[in-house]
């Protein structure tokens, strides 16, 4: 057993030596992969402040990814072909940019998660999972009617958004961007743990009635951290839809948000580096399983079912004593 | 007669054709601790869910510092100075018990809407959480993780969030609960201490504590009080006799 500060140091060191290294060897395609684990880890990292410190067991979540893509997709095609985006009340046209395409997925996830969680944190438990898988359903299939946006077959963009002073096109400058957003949620993340927030929504999942004992609303805090959940995990999207250079509907599939829980699991519920540990897990096994069989899901059920059963603390709970 | 801080009038609650409490008054006076008892099943815990808004009342009002609260929410009332404490344990374990008490004074200050300092690091609700503690006897076990302490531990620190509240009224239910002698007695001293700082509605079984500490006791029987009056006057009270001491005595 190790610190946790010690594994989390790690991991984020590992997570910048395997790109360099494969730079050095000229593997561009190992940093994308490790591009693509960050990418998850960041929308993970976002699922994990509402089920790790709020308890709230979001089935949904892929919507959110979803809108970060599609916001993404929407501003970066409408720049590509030059046609405006909207004409009423005053024309709106694309952009290429990132952080326009950022500000905006995170403000479009930010209101949708608002008005999600409005509708389900009413209900919690296994109902709360069925209305934000629900909530899910609806943005898949609503995406795939889409035809204006390439209904079922997506949204292809030709060339990668622009960062200023970056090229994005050269990918261990694109994986940069991503790290240091993951970085910077990730320290967002630690001191929002530890902050008044933090420490009421952390109680609000374990008693919740004596919460609102101290005139204190559980729905209230839970709300909150449901709406930053949302804008991180939607930030990801946006990062992931500029990956591939592609967006569809299967950013909105349940599978997609099974993935993000996955992801969690995985790694360690409540845990910091958790989901970043999951994410990267599951990108490699994805990419080994994946080339030996295409039934690789099996064996990552029976990794997943090993983990749950025993080991609840995650992959960082078999290695890091908390709090070190 | 000192304004009650505290009191209800006429509250009625049923379940199907249980009716748990049934035409109830009753009051809280500055500095007094009023014992609520009766036998299983009276209604007393359904008293305190209607006079705390966790349960809404058929009929009825409750009045907190003469203000009628029946149809706030169990936060509005805390926030108007009404604190409770549960019957079973209602703690974060595995928060530390420092991070507990720092949850009400949390709450008390009414700003749980900052992100990014440590909640440890506010020095106001720090002091506020450490001196509750200091109350009841827990500033050296603040540290440690609410699930390591023991059981009598746990009901002092239920005691200790009532108090982060600075409340104008607590109503407690059953502090003692599980508690042996040793226990026992500390809490009497700190309720007996505390109703100082605000009255107490006490709901107890023990009934050495309740003539130990209460001013007035009122009896409930099958949701209804059949009585209240001083420790002698229940005491003394055949019908108390009759419904209920004589049971269990
Ligand atoms: N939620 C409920 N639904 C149905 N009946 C209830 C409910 N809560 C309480 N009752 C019934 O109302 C009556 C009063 O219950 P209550 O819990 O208030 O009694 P009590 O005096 O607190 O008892 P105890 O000393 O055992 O804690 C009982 O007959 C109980 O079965
Ligand atoms: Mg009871």
């Amino acid at each position: 057993m190790i610190p946790e500060r010690w594994l989390n140091l790690g991991i984020l060191a590992a997570l910048v030596a395997v790109p360099i290294w494969a730079l050095v060897v000229d593997e561009p395609f190992i940093i994308t992969l490790v591009t693509r684990a960050v990418i998850f880890a960041l929308a993970a990292v976002g699922l994990n402040i509402a089920l790790g410190l709020g308890g709230l067991v979001s089935l949904g979540h892929a919507v959110f990814f979803g809108i970060g893509g599609y916001a993404m997709g929407i501003l970066a095609y409408h720049a590509q072909t030059f046609t405006p985006l909207a004409e009423w009340p005053f024309p709106i046209d694309g952009t290429k940019s990132m952080p326009v395409i950022w500000l905006v997925a995170v403000t479009t996830s930010t209101l949708a998660a608002l008005l999600i969680g409005l509708l389900s944190l009413r209900t919690s438990g296994v109902y709360f999972i069925m209305i934000t898988l629900a909530f899910g359903q609806m943005f898949y299939y609503f995406s795939i009617s889409w035809a204006q946006y390439g209904g079922e077959d997506g949204l292809s963009i030709y060339v990668r958004n622009g960062f200023p002073g970056l090229n994005t096109l050269d990918p261990i400058q694109f994986f940069a961007i991503c790290f240091a957003l993951l970085c910077a949620v990730l320290g967002f993340n630690a001191l929002l743990a530890r902050s008044p927030f933090g420490l009421a929504l952390n109680a609000a999942r374990q008693v919740p009635h004596r919460v609102e004992t101290m005139g204190l609303s559980p729905f209230r805090l839970k709300l909150v951290a449901f709406v930053i959940s949302g804008a991180v995990t939607g930030l990801a999207g946006a990062l992931f839809a500029d990956l591939n250079r592609f967006v569809s509907p299967t950013m909105f599939s349940w599978q997609m948000s099974g993935e993000i829980i996955i992801f969690v699991i995985l790694g360690g519920v409540a845990r910091l580096i958790g989901p970043v540990i999951g994410a990267a897990a599951f990108v490699l096994l994805e990419h080994w399983l994946g080339g030996l069989s295409d039934y690789w899901h099996i064996y990552l059920g029976a990794i997943l079912l090993g983990v749950v059963l025993f080991a609840r603390g995650g992959i960082v709970g078999l290695v890091a004593r908390a709090h070190g | 007669m000192a304004e009650a801080v505290l009191s209800a009038h006429g509250l009625c609650k049923s379940f199907g054709a249980v009716q748990a409490t049934h035409d109830v008054s009753i009051d809280v006076r500055p500095g007094e601790i009023h014992a609520v008892i009766g036998p299983n099943g009276a209604g007393k815990s359904t008293l305190i869910a209607q006079l705390c808004g966790s349960m809404a009342s058929d009929a009825g009002r409750v009045e907190l510092l003469g203000r009628d609260v029946t149809h706030d929410t169990v936060r509005r009332r805390a926030q108007a100075g009404l604190a409770r404490t549960f019957q079973i344990s209602a703690l974060a374990m595995e928060d530390t018990v420092l991070q507990n008490a720092m949850l009400g004074a949390l709450g008390a200050a009414g700003r749980p809407w900052r992100f990014l300092r440590p909640a440890l690091g506010d020095q106001d609700l720090r002091d506020r959480a450490e001196a509750a503690l200091e109350r009841v006897g827990l500033q050296d076990v603040r540290a440690a993780r609410v699930a390591a302490l023991s059981h009598g531990q746990r009901r002092q620190l239920e005691v200790a969030l009532a108090l982060t509240l600075s409340p104008k009224a607590f109503i407690m239910d059953e502090p003692m609960a599980g508690l042996g002698g040793e226990g026992s007695k500390l809490l009497t001293d700190l309720l007996s201490a505390l109703r100082a700082d605000a009255p107490i509605l006490l709901v107890e079984h023990d009934m050495d504590a309740v003539f130990t500490l209460a001013d007035r006791i009122s009896v409930l029987v099958y949701g209804q009080i059949i009585e209240t009056g001083t420790v002698d006057q229940i005491r003394r009270s055949p019908a108390v006799r009759d419904a209920y001491l004589g049971e269990g005595a």
